[in-house]
């Protein structure tokens, strides 16, 4: 890893300036953001983007109360302005903060190869194949959009209970957008793929994203209007795990629960769902894209048993909601970056693979939908109810896969739906999402094997 | 020096190393702003944040509109000179664009005042204070209030200045404020969510006792909600929800998207696709308008422009690039998040005119259908390209022309065009609302949707 980005004997002063005044813990954290991203719109390579910036977020807890400041810079002067200004909120006596070790990395991920040491002529290489691929597939595709980003973040911790950390994350993510487009219709479809590794990511054959992308686009073209009502569902692995991401996930997060602002809290040890049922929060999965050696706060990460046997098992906590709770943070303190506060978020979210096989959901569904693969959804974690837009359904039709359709929702309530999950295939896949709280937008991973939904809405605007 | 003056020299300088550095034109976009948070939950503060950012995006162009960019935390002259160097190196790696290039008509307009005279006079004291009253406001307003999730304060104060090699030099100063508060009401699975919100230049013009009220009313208004039978019935949509969907419909609107084949207004620009009582306008110089400013993101001036009237799409949203690939002149719209992100086509304020009908009038013209006050899943739920979208929705039932019980877990789902086709009436009652991006938004009686249930 590379050296701390701040010394300890620096962070030491500073955390001591903010603890001036009284208060109950104090931290520094620093971060170094380096992002390049290549874009391909209509042909043509509209040029890369290349972003750097660095500061450091310092936080003062004083009881229920948090105090926080950031600067774009490293630099120890502007870092004491910053911990004197927030000092400034508290009114006690000064706490003496703990000694500071230098920050060492730990659960590094393996990264073989470091996006910055490719050319740049390579990652445009990749966009370009993947426009290549995506018009190749049929000629009703009519435009092509494709995007390379990779980001590294080095980020220093400490704090004023003794905590020296670091991390080093590197991301890397290719999206491509095909639009199809037959007499008047258009359609569009999405596919991308992205974890935290290197470039190593996309040696494999970037075209089958672009051309996955475009397969969906020229299915919708053929879409019939989603029917409406009640039936059953059999959810895609990969991206179908927004499903739990969104109706579960959320109203465990112990911020939510805290302000009784869920209706998972409480429920602790209740079944909420068949007892083939499990559930994992895993921020350690390898190479995934929500993984990280530490979470923001500095905490390791965990495999966090959110359902054992359909057995609501943990919260996901974050230092400051695990000490209101008397608990142990589970390593889900995340924050978008420096400018930011922690917040509990979830990592990489997903049922557990079951032993079903998925030609057998489709078939026990016998009349309902193929919800393959959904263009992100939404939940409110107060009564659990969500909506989820499928941008890739088909119906199910006397137990086979029949028609693709468009315009289809999934909605419903996170507690209700666990109970009618009927069977769980085998094929886990974890897919890159974007999770957005609080103002902050993080990466996390969803995912799941195939699910079959006994009986869930379905909104359409066919009959 | 002022504030200004210095920001404005920096992005002065970062194009003089950028054509050091090998560019042939080159342009500076430079932000330095100070904002405070202030997160409230149980009449007591959860979270206080205030903070500084600055930085600086460089953008170059090398010979046949090659383009790169770049951008940072820095503004010395190291770092300027390291960032003007990547954005030339990265041009070469460009294709070659015959519409690329910076704007020709750069000039500032007149936006007006864009700083709250007294926002100055606001200390952290009276912020926290205010961010308290909304919190107690929305504790106290209705008793059918059980818990209130979050109540929270925001301000921004800063400065934006851009120069670039054609001689253009601007710089503006703007501030902002919004509080929200959510509430619940009811218990246990039963608990509906309300929101209440006021947005303006500064502190002075939030309503403390307003917003947290709306957010109480607006939970208490869902308590016992029920879900309805599917139908197809006339959907009246409150001036929140429509201004979700006047956010997406100028979006559709972008020269780029349309340009790219992106939009369901691809080739219906000659076709009737909105009904004649709806007239939506960008307006980037409107008094009042959260996203006002005398040019933009490449220094373009801000206008006002007709989006759709009379039925039809009257023009589309462009910034220089797409302007000229389309034949036509920059509407100012040339948009940036901040300075990491290029200029690319965005509305500015979205601007719905008013009509003449009242709340109640909407509601008795709908006759039986569904008042919607809360959408979810939006931006999963509707499909930007074919403008397909099946949302979840809230409200209240409509029946023989008044409100009855409350509606939770219904889906509404049509597609854009049709939507505007069946607008039947406008309300009169207009108000700020952040979502979908900036609009002043109106109530939309829609004539006919899916309203999908049990």
């Amino acid at each position: 890893m590379s050296s701390p980005l701040i010394d300890p004997d620096v962070a030491e002063r500073v955390i001591a300036r903010a603890l001036a005044r009284g208060g109950d813990f104090a931290e520094v954290y620093a971060e170094r953001r380096h992002g390049l991203s290549v874009s391909l719109d209509d042909g043509r390579i509209e040029g890369a983007s290349d972003g750097a910036e660095e500061g450091v977020g310092i936080r003062l807890v004083v009881g229920d109360a948090t105090y926080f400041g950031h600067v774009d810079s490293l630099e120890e002067p502007r870092l004491a302005e910053i911990a004197d200004s927030i000092a400034q909120a508290s009114r006690g006596q000064a706490l003496k903060p703990q000694t500071l070790a230098a920050a060492a990395q730990v659960n590094p991920q393996t990264v073989r190869r470091a996006p910055e040491d490719v050319s740049l002529a390579d990652k445009v290489d990749v966009v370009r194949a993947c426009d290549d691929a995506a018009r190749a597939t049929g000629g009703e595709i009519t435009q092509v959009s494709a995007g390379y980003a990779e980001n590294r973040r080095t980020v220093t911790i400490y704090n004023s209970d003794g905590l020296a950390t670091g991390d080093d994350r590197i991301r890397v993510r290719l999206a491509v957008q095909a639009v199809a487009r037959r007499d008047g219709r258009i359609e569009n479809g999405t596919e991308t793929h992205g974890g935290h590794a290197g470039f190593e990511l996309l040696e494999d054959d970037p075209r089958r994203i672009a051309e996955s992308a475009a397969r969906k686009a020229l299915t919708a073209l053929d879409a019939v209007p989603a029917p409406a009502g009640k039936m059953p569902v059999v959810v895609g692995n990969g991206f179908g795990g927004v499903l739990l991401h969104e109706a579960v996930g959320h109203g465990l997060e112990s911020d939510a629960v805290q302000k009784d602002a869920s209706v998972y809290a409480g429920r602790i040890g209740e079944r909420l769902a068949p007892g083939f049922v499990n559930a994992f929060d895993d921020g350690r999965l390898p190479g995934a894209w929500g993984t990280d050696g530490i979470d923001d706060e500095g905490m390791p990460t965990q495999k966090v048993p959110i359902l054992r046997n359909g057995v609501l098992e943990s919260f996901l906590y974050d230092r400051l909601r695990a000490a209101r709770d008397e608990a142990v943070s589970t390593g889900n303190g995340r924050r978008e970056s420096f400018r930011h506060l922690p917040v509990p978020r979830m990592t990489n979210t997903y049922f557990a693979p079951g032993d079903a096989q998925v030609a057998d959901l489709i078939e026990a569904a016998g009349n309902g939908l193929y919800a393959v693969s959904f263009g992100g959804g939404q939940v409110e974690p107060a009564t659990g109810d969500f909506v989820f837009g499928v941008s890739e359904g088909y119906l199910i039709e006397n137990g086979r896969v029949t028609k693709p359709v468009t315009g289809a929702t999934l909605t419903g309530n996170g507690l209700a739906v666990l109970q009618v999950i009927e069977a769980i295939a085998g094929d886990l896949k974890i897919a890159t999402g974007y999770c957005g709280k609080a103002g902050q937008r993080v990466p996390a991973g969803v995912g799941q094997p195939h699910v079959l939904l006994r009986e869930i809405t379905v909104g359409g605007t066919g009959g | 020096m002022s504030d200004a003056a210095k920001l404005s020299d920096a992005a002065r300088r970062a194009v003089e190393l950028a054509l050091a550095a090998g560019a042939e034109h080159a342009e500076a976009y430079c932000q330095d702003e100070r904002e405070a948070e202030i997160r409230v939950y149980d009449r007591a503060v959860e979270s206080l944040t205030e903070a500084g950012e600055a930085g600086v995006g460089i953008r170059v162009f090398k010979s046949e509109g090659r383009c790169g960019y770049a951008f940072g935390t820095t503004f010395g002259d190291d770092g300027l000179r390291t960032l003007a160097a990547r954005a030339v190196e990265i041009a070469e790696y460009s294709d070659p664009d015959e519409f690329g290039g910076l704007p020709g008509e750069c000039a500032a307009a007149d936006a007006g005042e864009l700083v709250s005279p007294g926002f100055a006079d606001w200390t952290t004291e009276r912020k926290v204070e205010l961010a308290i009253a909304v919190d107690d406001a929305a504790r106290t307003a209705d008793s059918r209030v059980s818990q209130v999730e979050q109540s929270i304060y925001a301000d921004s104060r800063g400065f934006v200045a851009l120069a670039n090699s054609e001689g253009f030099c601007g710089a503006y100063e703007s501030s902002g404020a919004y509080a929200y508060s959510s509430a619940f009401a009811g218990e246990g699975d039963a608990l509906m969510t309300g929101l209440g919100l006021g947005i303006g230049r500064g502190p002075d013009e939030l309503d403390a006792d307003a917003i947290g009220g709306e957010a109480a009313a607006r939970a208490a208004a869902l308590v016992g909600a029920r879900r309805i039978a599917g139908r197809r019935a006339p959907v009246l949509l409150d001036a929140f929800t429509a201004a979700s969907f006047m956010g997406i419909v100028a979006g559709a609107l972008s020269g780029e998207a349309v340009l790219r084949g992106r939009s369901p207004f691809v080739g219906r620009e000659q076709e009737e696709i909105a009904s004649p009582v709806l007239a939506i306008a960008d307006d980037g110089l409107i008094a009042g308008g959260p996203a006002s400013a005398p040019f933009d993101g490449e220094g373009v001036p801000q206008s006002r422009a007709s989006l759709i009237g009379d039925g039809r799409v009257r023009n589309l949203l462009y910034d220089a690039r797409t302007a000229r690939e389309a034949g036509a002149a920059s509407t100012g719209n040339g948009r940036r998040g901040s300075y990491r992100g290029r200029p690319s086509p965005a509305a500015t304020n979205i601007v719905i005119d008013a009509g003449t009908a009242t709340l109640d009038e909407l509601i008795a013209q709908a006759g039986d259908g569904l008042y919607v006050t809360q959408v979810v899943g939006l931006h999963s739920g509707v499909n930007p390209v074919s403008g397909v979208f099946s949302v979840g929705a809230s409200g209240i039932e409509i029946k023989d022309g008044k409100l009855a019980g409350p509606v939770r877990e219904a889906t509404i789902a049509s597609d854009l065009i049709s939507m505007l086709s069946a607008v039947r009436a406008v309300g009169a009652e207009r108000r700020w609302v952040p979502f979908g991006g900036s609009v002043l938004a109106a109530p939309l009686l829609i004539g006919e949707m899916t309203i999908a249930g049990d």
